[in-house]
């Protein structure tokens, strides 16, 4: 089975080892990776912000890059569903509409495609420690991957869940509201990083990068030591 | 009042907002009850997605022929002794209550809770025109006595304490007793007693209109819509033309939805049908009814994409459910229409001008539009706000501008995105340390104000593939 991998920006960048991990992951699962070059960003901060011209180019762009691909898969529930908007936005432009819906059909968050299209419940990885799950907004309520990272994460051996309370509220990064509405982002931001330290978990683990950087960057700040784990780094530990 | 309240800027709302420690422990208090209310009275019904599907559906259908239930409602309430009135505006509202006030000669107006009346500003046009105005729900009472704006649209005093409502009976009614709610509660039933006996005519909203008999409902926890309903001679029902559903059965279902969803109640203690004027045979009720029909921008969101706000059943489920509510209170959004359907339909109703900062003040996480019970998109319409504001209103900062337009190059040229990433780590070198940032530079001094940035890494994740790749191709 060929994977191309949809790094995302953010892990480009700034967490290149989820990356790795994920291209690790994706292999032990005898999946063919490869990596389209010409992948860029999503097109969300733009698309979201309301700036829907600029976004297209970053679309189409996107669309252009992963055309050959068999399968789509990235390490995010909101970049990915940013993907599955294409035919959204792009449905005054047939052509490119049609190019977008070929996107979607074949493009996955990596925790769904390990479940639903592997049927892998088991990656048989260990991990000690105790940690807590942070279910991001847009992977669960928007992309509807709800189960997928829980069923993951019960069976890792050695990792110990501790339930976040209020989990599904969002951690106040919003992309670039985390900028311009910058004093209601740190109330939210701060109230979950209390929610996470209350449940004296060693691990916060996360399925999308954007989330886990704001609420990692808020825990470093108060000088919680609490580490920040993608879920694809837990998945791959041995 | 009006939609838009007060005149401080957006930034200067929010600061407020947050800097009301109690206001923002009270609001976050009453979120968690409303909402494992809410969550727990969709449970017991089992197929609370079923519900909502035929919600949206009765919804839908209805905005659809809205035309043809407004004229079928109007000749029914008319067939029942009552006269209907659509006024175009709020100043045509407000002009035809006014009217009937000055016909009857009326001293004294007694209202039960109606979000449509403040929108419309009736009591400050009542109170221009001589009249005493009381408000009897016992959240807006408190609300009129302080000369405070609603800050929610189901439980409008949510930001104010029993202390603080203590202080308010004592200054301004001269109250004694003491801070419990039960002897709160006697105090303002006591007086508002008086009120309800000796008013001329009874203000009432309107939570649905049922187009085939005429009928207004309303729907209460407190009684006082019946006192308002049936002591005064005079009764004034004013409703949002979209506000309306097109038989009993259909009521069954919103009503239904409407008290789970913003209470967790399975009904409220007083569902109130209204049909027309008391008859010969009858003990109680008005002899005059007058039903207010009021558009004031409605009928401009139907046929456009943003349709489905006027689904809207006034639950407050959005509000209670969004993160950004708890941090900030109501009064931040600056409209009568607090949280994120207010962000949806105060731009709507009155423009962006004065409400461009709305659409934003959300994180876009959605948790408003799981909690609609009516299924309105309402993250999606806060996007398309903002898509206007910036395109066709012009409304975005310069700088953003100019920033998008480098994104897009950016983002739509493979080269140029390799190079950023390529040149991440060394740009941002001189604010790093222990590969963090902890006090940006431009934008990102917005994050790092009150959280570390995470440097960018040395090799990228594409270099380091490609060096894979390599090692791979040459091994």
């Amino acid at each position: 089975m060929r994977v191309s991998l949809f790094i995302t920006c953010l892990c480009d960048t700034l967490t290149p080892d989820v990356g790795k991990d994920t291209v690790q992951l994706l292999e032990r699962f005898g999946c063919e990776v490869d990596f389209p070059q010409g992948q860029t960003c999503c097109g969300q901060p733009a698309y979201n912000s309301g700036y829907v011209k600029e976004s297209k180019q970053a679309m189409k762009q996107m669309i252009r890059a992963f055309e050959d691909s068999e399968y789509v898969v990235g390490p995010s529930g909101s970049c990915v569903h940013m993907l599955k908007e294409y035919p959204k936005v792009l449905h005054d432009e047939p052509e490119w509409k049609e190019r977008a819906e070929a996107l979607v059909h074949k493009t996955y968050e990596l925790s769904q495609f390990l479940v639903d299209v592997l049927d892998v419940k088991d990656v048989g990885s260990t991990f000690q420690g105790k940690a807590t799950y942070h279910p991001s907004c847009h992977m669960t309520r928007l992309l509807g991957v709800k189960d997928a990272p829980r069923i993951l994460l019960e069976n890792v051996k050695g990792l110990e869940i501790i339930d976040l309370p209020l989990k599904e509220d969002c951690c106040g990064f919003g992309g670039t509201f985390a900028v311009k509405n910058a004093a209601v982002s740190e109330q939210m931001v701060h109230e979950k990083a209390e929610h996470i330290s209350e449940t004296k978990a060693e691990y916060l683990i996360g399925g999308d990068m954007g989330c886990l950087m704001n609420m990692g960057g808020r825990l470093r700040r108060n000088d919680e030591d609490v580490k920040v784990l993608h879920i694809a780094q837990v998945l791959n530990s041995q | 009042m009006s939609i838009k309240i007060g005149k401080k800027t957006y930034a200067e709302r929010i600061q407020a907002g947050i800097d009301n420690a109690f206001m923002r422990q009270a609001v976050s208090s009453a979120q968690g009850r409303f909402r494992s209310g809410r969550l727990k009275a969709a449970e017991d019904l089992g197929d609370w997605e079923e519900w909502r599907t035929r919600g949206e559906e009765i919804r839908s259908h209805t905005m659809e022929n809205l035309d043809y239930y407004l004229h079928q409602l109007s000749e029914q309430v008319e067939k029942r002794g009552g006269t209907v009135y659509f006024a175009k505006t709020a100043e045509e509202a407000n002009q035809y209550v006014q009217k009937i006030a000055r016909e009857k000669e009326a001293k004294k107006v007694v209202k039960s809770k109606s979000m449509v009346t403040e929108e419309i500003g009736l009591n400050e046009a009542l109170e221009e025109s001589g009249c005493e105005v009381v408000e009897s729900d016992l959240g807006e009472w408190i609300l009129q006595l302080d000369e405070d704006p609603p800050s929610h649209i189901v439980t409008p005093a949510l930001h104010k304490n029993k202390e603080q409502i203590r202080e308010t009976f004592a200054e301004k009614k001269g109250y004694t007793g003491s801070d419990q709610p039960e002897a709160l509660a006697a105090f303002a039933r006591e007086q508002l007693r008086q009120d309800f006996l000796s008013a001329d005519i009874g203000v009432t909203g309107c939570n649905f209109a049922v187009a085939e008999s005429g009928a207004v409902t309303l729907v209460t926890n407190e009684g006082n819509a019946r006192m308002v309903t049936s002591l005064p001679d005079t009764h004034i029902s004013v409703m949002g033309m979209e506000r309306i559903v097109p038989t009993w059965e259909e009521l069954e279902v919103v009503v239904s939805l409407l008290t789970r969803a913003a209470v967790g109640q399975k009904l409220t203690s007083y569902i109130t049908a209204l049909t027309g004027t008391r008859l010969e045979s009858e003990v109680d009720g008005p002899e005059d009814f007058h039903l207010v029909i009021v558009d004031n921008g409605r009928s401009k969101i139907l046929g456009t994409e943003f349709q489905s706000a006027l689904h809207c059943i006034r639950c407050a489920a959005c509000i209670n459910a969004c993160p950004v509510y708890r941090h900030v209170g109501g009064h931040s959004y600056g409209s009568i229409y607090p949280g994120p359907i207010g962000a949806v339909l105060t731009p709507l109703l009155d423009g962006y001008e004065d409400h461009k900062d709305l659409p934003y003040a959300s994180t876009l996480c959605a948790a408003c539009t799981e909690a609609c019970p009516v299924k309105i998109p309402l993250h999606e319409h806060l996007i398309r706000h903002r898509e206007i504001i910036v395109e066709r209103e012009n409304m975005g900062s310069k700088a953003e501008g100019v920033m998008m337009k480098g994104y897009a190059k950016w983002a739509s040229t493979s080269a140029a995105y390799k190079l950023s990433t390529k040149m991440a780590h060394t740009a941002l070198k001189p604010w790093t340390e222990d590969d963090y940032i902890s006090n940006g530079p431009g934008p990102l001094k917005g994050w790092t104000d009150s959280r570390d940035f995470p440097a960018p890494a040395r090799q990228s994740f594409r270099s380091w593939y490609k060096q894979r790749e390599k090692r791979r191709n040459d091994g």
